[in-house]
């Protein structure tokens, strides 16, 4: 029997603005599986996101959504969580969103550990504006604004999460559909700031901009770069060459914030 | 039973005025002359289970408030110049979204970092027209400590009542004087919080305008799913960019606060021998206690000075004061900037009487001297 999304999807929101190809469709059914996975409740979970075709994922779904600002989502996120610790609380964005203006309130957040889970869609490019590059977008490709090629480094998002304090990291592609679910379940119940990078593909504004000529070849090539972590052991630093590192990269147990916090209350009303 | 009394600074006065208001929540990053305001939250809020955060910038500060408003928290930020300039992209949130909080602006000289220590008065037209796009905007100006508390408590009403965010704005020698305050009983002074809905949650719409021009506003986690966006939306919350829609959301949104009804009841103004005055001096926040003494100095040698003194600076006094322009031979409007309320005043007088400005920007307050000279110029 297929599995039934319409039960977490609001009524009458769809069609989706995601154009056909879009990776962010795919993003959004596993975390829809994940949400079932965990038994979220639906009244009790935030979805909160910033802007760009990523961020517009929210409105799609049935639950207390909020659509923030551009880059700001992690510190509205925060300010729900800290003020409502038992709720769900999830992050949905785009790396632009993240990296770029939001740079400062993820690796903050990260840094804090607070309890939240968030999906971050890579997908190179900021898709939304036409295609300009991004923190992500490799060195040497074709975007809007780098007609010449990009000059600029890239960001590893999850080596980012790690060095900032996130507590959970792991990463997955839109190719590994059924990956994204269970890393996103992992995230939503590990305590702490969960950090889950999916990347995907944006065929509209570079795809088409980097020879890809179709949406397969856009799979295609997030499947061949992808190298399970588990596997990557027993490779040679010349296999691992231009490859990505999927799965759970990193796991710790650390004080989660609203917890930390919850002592500070208690010292102020005198406990010792 | 005697009141409560104290010796303490408006920034401190602010805070407790915060938590006498039921305030739950702050987001915040240090910044003279405001950090006092949050370090005495940083005590106060945990001792009643409430929440104390210190974010990475005044952005994230304003998004914090913010989401924890959406969880029927009541939130406040508090900060000067640099940080009111970073806050006006979710100052816009606010009022597009409709959240309730409260910004305190404690006002320092400027542009940029300007004078962090020196007095200023020069975030007044910011405060209506800082963040991008057309809303309505309440900003209140507190003259004294006492009236930092008060006006504080005022504040999170307002913020409350019309679902918006609400700007208190005092300079620097306000928030670092020290004077005499009486705390007012528990119950003395009027609370408001939001209004919650009463539909059940699945005909819940966040701006449905059968309830009046504020809609109620549920929380997230109190068993109503909503979508809060900053884009234009529709009464249910989603966005649209159908033009009837966006139109009258758009027009309600300034309504709610510039319509007669919501004006009588958001304006404050305090007048001192205006009656029989000839001469009108428009004053606020520290400034208009050099104007109160330039009054009684004028008075003393029969001209006939009255003082004009708003505690709601926006939604601006306009009746009043185009009252007023017709009755005096000028308006006078001493600031510590180079002319901002004055350009308010003259707009509203429409050329009845001449409208002087006087502005002070050397970061030392302007003294009843320069008054007196120039409404002695005039007469
Ligand atoms: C303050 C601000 N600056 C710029 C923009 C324009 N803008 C909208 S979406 C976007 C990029 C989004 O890219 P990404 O987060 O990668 O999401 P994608 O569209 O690729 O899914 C930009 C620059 C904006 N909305 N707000
Ligand atoms: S522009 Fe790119 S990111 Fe945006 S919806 Fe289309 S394919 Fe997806
Ligand atoms: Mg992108």
């Amino acid at each position: 029997m297929a599995y039934d999304y319409e039960k977490s999807l609001r009524p009458g929101k769809l069609p989706h603005i995601w154009c056909p190809g879009c990776g962010h469709g795919i993003v959004m059914k596993g975390l829809l599986r994940a949400m079932d996975t965990c038994g979220l409740e639906k009244n009790n979970t935030a979805l909160v996101s910033g802007i760009g075709c990523a961020s517009r994922l929210p409105g799609y779904v049935d639950m207390c959504t909020l659509h923030t600002a551009h880059g700001r989502a992690a510190a509205f996120a925060t300010g729900v969580k800290m003020a409502r610790p038992e709720m769900n609380v999830i992050v949905m964005g785009g790396d632009g969103d993240g990296t770029a203006i939001g740079g400062n309130h993820f690796i903050h957040a990260c840094r804090r550990n607070i309890d939240m889970t968030y999906v971050i869609m890579n997908n190179f490019i900021y898709g939304m504006t036409g295609g300009q590059f991004s923190p992500c977008t490799p060195t040497g490709d074709k975007a809007s604004t780098t007609p010449y090629g990009n000059p600029d480094p890239t960001f590893d998002i999850s080596k980012l999460a790690i060095g900032a304090g996130a507590t959970f990291v792991a990463r997955t592609t839109a190719f590994h559909a059924t990956q994204i679910d269970k890393l996103i379940a992992e995230g939503i119940k590990h305590k702490g700031m969960a950090i889950i990078e999916v990347l995907d593909d944006c065929p509209t504004t570079y795809g088409r901009r980097n020879k890809f000529r179709s949406v397969v070849d856009m799979m295609k090539r997030l499947k061949d770069i992808a190298v399970p972590v588990t596997a990557a052991g027993k490779m040679t630093a010349e296999q691992l060459e231009g490859k990505i590192l999927t799965g759970v990269l990193y796991k710790e147990d650390k004080p989660e914030y609203c917890e930390q916090y919850a002592k500070v209350i208690a010292r102020a009303k005198g406990a010792k | 039973m005697a009141k409560k009394v104290a010796l303490m600074q408006g920034n401190e006065a602010c805070a407790h005025g915060a938590m006498y208001a039921g305030c739950t929540f702050f987001g915040g990053y240090p910044i003279t002359p405001s950090t006092e305001v949050a370090e005495v939250l940083s005590n106060e809020l945990p001792k009643v289970g409430g929440k104390f955060i210190q974010m990475e910038d005044e952005i994230a500060a304003m998004a914090s408030v913010l989401g924890a408003s959406l969880t029927g928290a009541k939130v406040l930020t508090a900060t000067s110049g640099p940080g009111v300039s970073l806050k006006q992209e979710l100052i816009g949130y606010a009022c597009i979204a409709e959240i309730p909080c409260v910004i305190i602006n404690v006002m320092r000289g400027g542009p940029s970092t300007g004078m962090p220590t020196g007095p200023g008065q020069s975030d007044v037209q910011q405060a209506k027209w800082g963040t991008h796009g057309d809303h309505a905007t309440i900003a209140l100006v507190p003259a004294s400590v006492q009236e930092i508390f008060t006006e504080t408590v005022r504040a999170f009403n307002l913020a409350e009542k019309y679902r918006m965010p609400v700007q208190v704005l005092y300079d620097e020698i306000v928030g670092h004087m020290r004077e005499r305050i009486e705390f007012p009983e528990p119950g003395e002074l009027e609370i408001i919080n939001r209004t919650l809905p009463t539909v059940p949650p699945e005909q819940y719409k966040p701006y449905d305008t059968s309830f009046g021009d504020v809609p109620p506003l549920a929380a997230f986690g109190s068993g109503y799913r909503f979508h809060v966006t900053g884009l234009n939306k529709a009464q249910d919350g989603f966005p649209t960019t159908k033009a009837e829609y966006v139109d009258a959301e758009e027009r309600r949104q300034v309504r709610k606060v510039e319509g007669e009804v919501a004006r009588a009841q958001i304006e404050l103004n305090e007048e001192y021998l205006t009656e029989d005055a000839e001469v009108l001096i428009f004053a606020y926040g520290s400034t208009s206690r050099s104007a109160r003494y330039a009054v009684n100095e004028l008075r003393k040698e029969g001209i006939k000075a009255g003082l004009f003194r708003p505690l709601t600076l926006w939604p601006f006094p306009e009746k009043r004061i185009s009252a007023l322009g017709k009755q005096v031979k000028a308006i006078i409007v001493p600031e510590m900037n180079l002319g901002q309320m004055n350009l308010e005043v003259e707009r509203v007088v429409k050329g009845s009487c001449p409208v002087i400005s006087i502005g002070r920007v050397d970061g030392e307050p302007l003294n009843p001297g320069q008054i007196i000279a120039q409404v002695k110029e005039v007469k």
